[in-house]
């Protein structure tokens, strides 16, 4: 039943230009970011090969790539869950499967993995840029696959937090703004603390958790983290959205 | 057993007792017209029975299940088209339906023939592969229908069904939906007067909350050809000779030519008889039918304007 929900959340994502629209330009960006860390790649790799330990290509090439990304789509993401359960409350669709017989963890559920289904295919696509690289050279595979690891996970968390907003408003702008608000916050909130490793905003900062992936480290305390993360703002969903039919 | 039974339902919005202590039983073959005043709480009602909002107090069972406590199965015996159909616009009508038979866990192969069913019944044969964003009001309404009736559920709900369709396809509509009380139990949501006479064989008004109202419909039409006529004669007798008339049950002599009769057998043949045998000059006979129309204005007319309008009656 979730996967149901979750299919039919990707067709509608692909019968409107929106997944279209979200697929070309982040590509297209990508892309450009792409040759220009190929470009100045070739430029220093004369002065890389007299260094011992040398960074490979991922960590010159793959890992900027994937933190744009992770940028551009701290941008989109919210456009993209903004409508997940604010447009079925506005069209009168939720109607529909709240009145059927499946639970509300389950439509929650649904539309998280259906979001999730885009990101992956939206992942897969961005991979293919570094391992085009395996036509000339040898890759780091682990590296990166750390790396897109992370970007799952980040985008994950963004299409949690974008769901939680989404289900307390019937607007789907509404739901937008506050899920750029929300994430941009938890993504500058390390700059404004000090360097200190314990400090509560580093704690709580996406970027502090995810660039150590990004560059192809996984530390179990980060994965705990978007687990977390992930877990909470669904939990709160189903709250919610429970909360609701009691208050009407 | 009822199919739908409902106890001392009570809903507020805040401060506001929107549904208050409503109780009431649906069984098999009933088509209830559920009437009711702009926000009287019909539509509150309905979404509390098809599990939209939970109820503060009270409980409901359909067909056994309580809705409460084993909301997967009370709710898979009930189809339910609110008040603005639950469409996907994006989608095609064939997909829309497969979707909604998945939903309510029909099984695989037996799709197919669910989803052909509910389309012959709703009359969208040739509509399969149409856009529902593309539909004319009337068929995206049918589309509604058809997901409503698709699972065979025990009972049906509909909110206001006909709202924006053209007099054929209202008709339409009615045809269906007393060919679908022939299997399930109907509750009709509407404040269409007509149409709950056409169609329903059970009423309840609901008033501001709370339940004013209940009836057969059998019984309403009984009460409504009790008999109850206006004459006006040019010639009036004293009312004991009025009185003598057979089956007579009552007279009321409202001014010296106008009497309000009541017979016992609900017609007035002896009493137009009466008055050509003795020359009693009759210039009008009108029926006086107690109609829902009148039911529903007596319960659902607030005090305040009840009075009003027997002021402006007494002053003209």
């Amino acid at each position: 039943m979730i996967l149901n929900i979750a299919l039919r959340e990707l067709r509608s994502m692909f019968l409107s230009p929106l997944a279209w629209t979200v697929l070309a330009v982040t590509q297209l960006i990508l892309c450009w970011i792409f040759f220009t860390q190929i470009d100045s790649f070739f430029s220093i790799q004369k002065e890389l090969t007299t260094l011992p330990n040398a960074p490979g290509v991922i960590d010159l090439i793959a890992a900027p790539v994937l933190e744009v990304a992770s940028i551009i789509l701290l941008m989109i993401s919210p456009l993209l869950t903004m409508r997940l359960i604010s447009e079925e409350r506005r069209n009168g669709t939720l109607t529909l499967l709240l009145s059927s017989p499946i639970s509300i963890s389950e439509i929650v559920f649904g539309k998280f993995l259906g979001i999730t289904l885009f990101y992956l295919i939206l992942i897969g696509m961005i991979s293919l840029m570094p391992l085009s690289l395996m036509m000339g050279t040898e890759l780091d595979l682990g590296k990166l696959a750390a790396g897109l690891l992370g970007l799952l996970l980040l985008l994950c968390s963004f299409a949690a937090a974008g769901l939680f907003l989404s289900s307390l408003t019937a607007n789907p702008v509404v739901a937008a703004i506050s899920t750029f608000g929300l994430l941009l916050l938890l993504w500058i909130i390390e700059n404004s603390s000090n360097n200190g490793a314990d400090n509560i905003f580093n704690y709580l900062s996406l970027t502090h958790h995810v660039t150590p992936l990004l560059r192809g480290m996984v530390n179990s305390v980060d994965l705990a983290y978007f687990a977390l993360f992930i877990i909470t703002f669904l939990l709160l969903t189903i709250r919610q959205m429970d909360a609701e039919r009691l208050q009407g | 057993m009822s199919l739908i039974t409902v106890n001392n339902l009570v809903r507020y919005y805040g401060n506001h007792r929107a549904v208050d202590n409503i109780s009431f039983t649906l069984k098999t073959g009933d088509i209830l017209g559920f009437l009711g005043p702009n926000g009287a709480g019909k539509s509150t009602t309905m979404q509390m029975l098809s599990g939209n909002l939970a109820p503060h107090e009270g409980e409901i069972h359909i067909n056994g299940f309580d809705l409460l406590d084993d909301p997967k199965r009370a709710k898979a015996e009930i189809g339910y088209l609110p008040e603005q159909p639950p469409l996907y616009k994006e989608m095609m009508v064939d997909e829309y339906l497969a979707y909604c038979a998945r939903l309510h866990r029909i099984e695989k192969p037996r799709i197919d023939n669910a989803i052909k069913l509910a389309k012959t019944r709703c009359g969208l044969m040739e509509s399969g592969h149409r856009l529902i964003a593309n539909l004319s009001k009337g068929y995206q309404q049918r589309v509604g229908i058809a997901q409503a009736i698709l699972h065979s559920p025990k009972v049906i709900i509909l909110d206001e069904p006909t709202v924006g369709l053209d007099p054929n396809q209202i008709r339409e509509i009615r045809d269906l939906i007393v060919k679908l009380g022939q299997e399930h139990g109907i509750i009709l949501c509407t404040h269409i007067l007509p149409e709950v006479e056409s169609v329903c064989n059970r009423v309840q008004i609901i008033n501001k909350g709370k339940l004013v109202y209940e009836a057969d419909m059998a019984d309403l039409l009984d009460e409504r050809t009790a008999g109850f006529h206006e004459i006006v004669l040019l010639h009036p007798p004293s009312i004991n000779q009025i009185y003598a008339v057979a089956d007579i049950n009552n007279v009321e002599r409202i001014n010296d030519n106008t009497f309000l009769v009541h017979t016992t057998n609900s017609t007035a043949e002896n009493i137009v008889n009466a008055a050509v045998a003795n020359n009693w000059g009759l210039i009008k006979l009108i029926p006086h039918e107690k109609t829902l129309e009148q039911i529903f204005v007596d319960l659902t007319l607030s005090d305040e304007k009840r009075s009003d309008k027997n002021n402006a009656e007494i002053e003209s």
